[in-house]
């Protein structure tokens, strides 16, 4: 079975902060990590070839310092890595970004094609069904199980607003995986040796036959007009006292906004 | 790249580095420097003191079959759950009303499955028109269904304007629909409007967990498609005899080749649907255990509430993945938040702070969450809360008829 994870390399945004004078981000000291809800994808590709055998790609698209994430996934032990980077992939949005990974997908042949939820840093949950779409093959969001998988069909629980559903689908599919699914499992010792080893192959926009009007911020639909802050909340109260007389002022707070 | 450093303006203070999400820029020579690790977010604009970095007006655009001013009209995705329609459905015609009459259009509703008399009950709450498929293949949520048929639709009405709720079921197909279309799509938005001059939709969302707001646009594409979160718009106005078109519409060449064979809802003591009730008692890793929970659920019951839980407490395995709030969880906003033993990093914060009154009870005055809170009690949350529930009922004791009043205030409630 042909497996293929797509990775993103993200700034760890619970390490980010704002500059609350400025309004902008400080970025010092952020450490860039592979997508936490990707590292579930990982493990997930690693227990299905485990299971059904064969072999599994990780795939990503960034600026070339993006070689260390891939390092990161061979030390836990994946088979083959592919960095998407060129100068024509710079700007792209969710749209551009999904054509160009299908385009790779599509040179390396997949059965099935492992996501993350969301990336952290955009927060959309959009490049893995579009992928789908641009591969015309079905896809299932929020998997939080895989119940079973053969080679040509799988069964998932797929996670909803008030419980969860069972959906089957044939082969080639693309999941995109939540936390519950599985724990990322740590790299091991002879994974890091490999890491080191590792031959990271680098396409651009010729390796994967892509028309240069969908990449990069040409082919993107959508434009960043501006950022600001979010509007901080002001006139918070906090009380002093004992417990007892702090929660006597709390009540009698509340009941002037009719809480009670 | 269209984020440039004005050489004469800039005084290589360096001030712009930090800002920067993705190390792009580096000080050569004395001189700020936009290399090409550059992804274009903007972050870096206001940094300046000097107003050095500057954003230059491309016109580079993906070719597009038809132009901008064929398309028309402003739709909402209307979505159903077991034949009932989801809430965040009429905040979306609340929403769309209003871009519809900034830009003197119609607003329509798109509604697979459900019923005829669901329709009906779109258009008393603000749709011009519904566009209306009840085949059974709609009966159950998949993807690929779902999306041939807007997709289809789109592309013979062509409306200016998509909208549906930034869902497990919008934020799962919608993608498929843009991408089959060629057009651009923003998720989670909280805010919406309307640029007069190239009636643009003007679309805000928060970027990096949150730390950060973005306004995003789409120039030369239609439709516009957004995903907006529930309970951040206000609901349009219900109308009993109001009139409106319903349009059936066939659903041929569909096809799916998933299938749900089975959906389970999660049973639980207290209502776990988050994002549609009033009060939620909220607790993290500071309970210290599961039982902590029965101490919250408690005061929940007091006050007509639901329980919801930082991810610590989810991942402790205290509570189920239902009741988890935040960027990896849900987006609440009651009117009253009580969060017990919540730190408050940055990830809980985004998924609840706009709620209308937030309490914190925790132990460490420097908690992040008491910068959220609407009122804060340092201490033990162990002693504050069992002395709240005994206030709380005293004080209903002497209020004769004050209990209860949250949900029964009219007023329609927004974030």
């Amino acid at each position: 079975m042909n497996i293929i994870v797509c990775i993103k390399q993200v700034p760890d945004t619970a390490e980010v902060r704002i500059n609350p004078e400025t309004g902008t981000l400080i970025r010092e000291g952020v450490p860039s990590i592979i997508n936490p809800y990707d590292m579930h994808a990982l493990e997930a590709g690693l227990q299905i070839r485990e299971k059904a055998g064969g072999q599994v790609t990780v795939l990503t698209m960034g600026p070339p310092q993006a070689e260390s994430a891939l390092r990161d996934a061979v030390s836990m032990g994946v088979d083959n890595t592919v960095l998407l980077t060129d100068k024509a992939f710079a700007g792209s949005d969710t749209w551009a970004t999904s054509y160009t990974l299908s385009k790779a997908i599509e040179k390396i042949g997949a059965d099935i094609i492992v996501c993350g939820k969301q990336a952290i840093d955009g927060d959309t949950a959009q490049v893995g069904p579009e992928v789908a779409e641009f591969l015309n093959i079905p896809h299932i969001s929020y998997v939080r199980k895989i119940e079973d998988i053969t080679n040509n069909s799988i069964r998932v629980q797929r996670l909803m607003d008030e419980g969860y559903d069972i959906v089957e689908s044939s082969l080639p599919i693309l999941l995109t995986v939540v936390r519950e699914l599985n724990t990322p499992r740590l790299p091991s010792l002879k994974g890091k040796m490999a890491a080191k080893k590792a031959e990271i192959k680098k396409w651009g926009s010729l390796d994967i036959q892509a028309d240069e009007n969908n990449l990069g911020l040409k082919g993107s639909p959508t434009r960043v007009k501006n950022i600001f802050a979010p509007e901080a909340r002001s006139g918070r109260k906090l009380f002093q006292g004992t417990p007892e007389e702090q929660v006597d002022a709390l009540v009698d707070e509340l009941k002037g906004f009719k809480c009670l | 790249m269209p984020v440039v450093v004005n050489l004469d303006k800039c005084t290589g203070c360096g001030e712009c580095l930090a800002s920067c999400p993705y190390d792009a820029i580096e000080i050569k020579e004395g001189k700020a420097f936009v290399n090409e690790y550059c992804q274009i977010c903007m972050t870096c604009l206001n940094t300046c003191p000097e107003g050095a970095i500057e954003e230059i007006e491309e016109t580079l655009a993906r070719p597009h079959p038809s132009p901008v001013t064929d398309f028309k009209g402003i739709w909402i995705f209307a979505e159903q759950r077991g034949g009932k329609i989801a809430s965040v459905s009429y905040e979306l015609l609340g929403a769309g009303r209003k871009l519809a009459d900034e830009l003197n259009t119609d607003l329509s509703a798109v509604l697979f499955g459900s019923s005829e008399n669901m329709a009906a009950e779109l258009v008393r709450w603000g749709a011009d028109k519904v566009y209306f498929c009840n085949d059974s293949i709609f009966e159950n949520f998949n993807d690929e269904p779902y999306a041939q048929l807007l997709t289809s639709l789109i592309n013979k009405y062509k409306p200016e304007i998509v909208l549906a709720g930034a869902t497990p079921i919008g934020r799962s197909f919608i993608p498929r629909v843009a991408a089959r279309l060629g057009a651009g799509l923003t998720a989670d938005c909280t805010s919406l409007s309307i640029d007069q001059e190239t009636r643009n939709l003007l679309q805000v969302r928060p970027a990096f967990g949150g730390n950060i707001m973005a306004t995003i646009l789409c120039p030369h594409h239609r439709p516009q498609m957004a995903t907006v979160r529930p309970r951040v718009m206000k609901k349009g106005e219900y109308r009993e005899n109001q009139k409106g078109a319903i349009i059936h519409i066939k659903a041929d060449n569909i096809f799916s080749r998933t299938k749900v064979i089975d959906t389970i809802k999660e049973a639980s003591e207290i209502a776990v649907n988050l994002q549609e009730v009033e009060v939620i008692i909220a607790g993290g890793r500071g309970l210290g255990n599961a039982k902590g929970f029965e101490l919250l659920k408690e005061l929940a019951e007091l006050l007509g509430g639901a329980i919801g839980a930082s991810r610590a407490a989810v991942d402790e395995g205290w509570v189920p993945y239902s009741h988890q709030v935040g960027q990896t969880g849900k987006t609440v906003c009651p009117k009253l938040y009580i969060a017990c033993g919540i730190s408050g990093a940055v990830q809980h914060l985004v998924g609840m702070q706009s709620s209308d009154i937030i309490i914190a009870i925790n132990k460490n005055p420097d908690a992040p969450i008491f910068n959220v809170a609407t009122y804060g009690i340092v201490g033990d949350l162990y002693e504050i809360i069992p002395l709240l529930i005994r206030k709380i009922e005293e004080a209903r004791g002497s209020g004769e008829g004050e209990t209860r009043r949250i949900g029964e205030t009219e007023k329609h409630k927004t974030c």
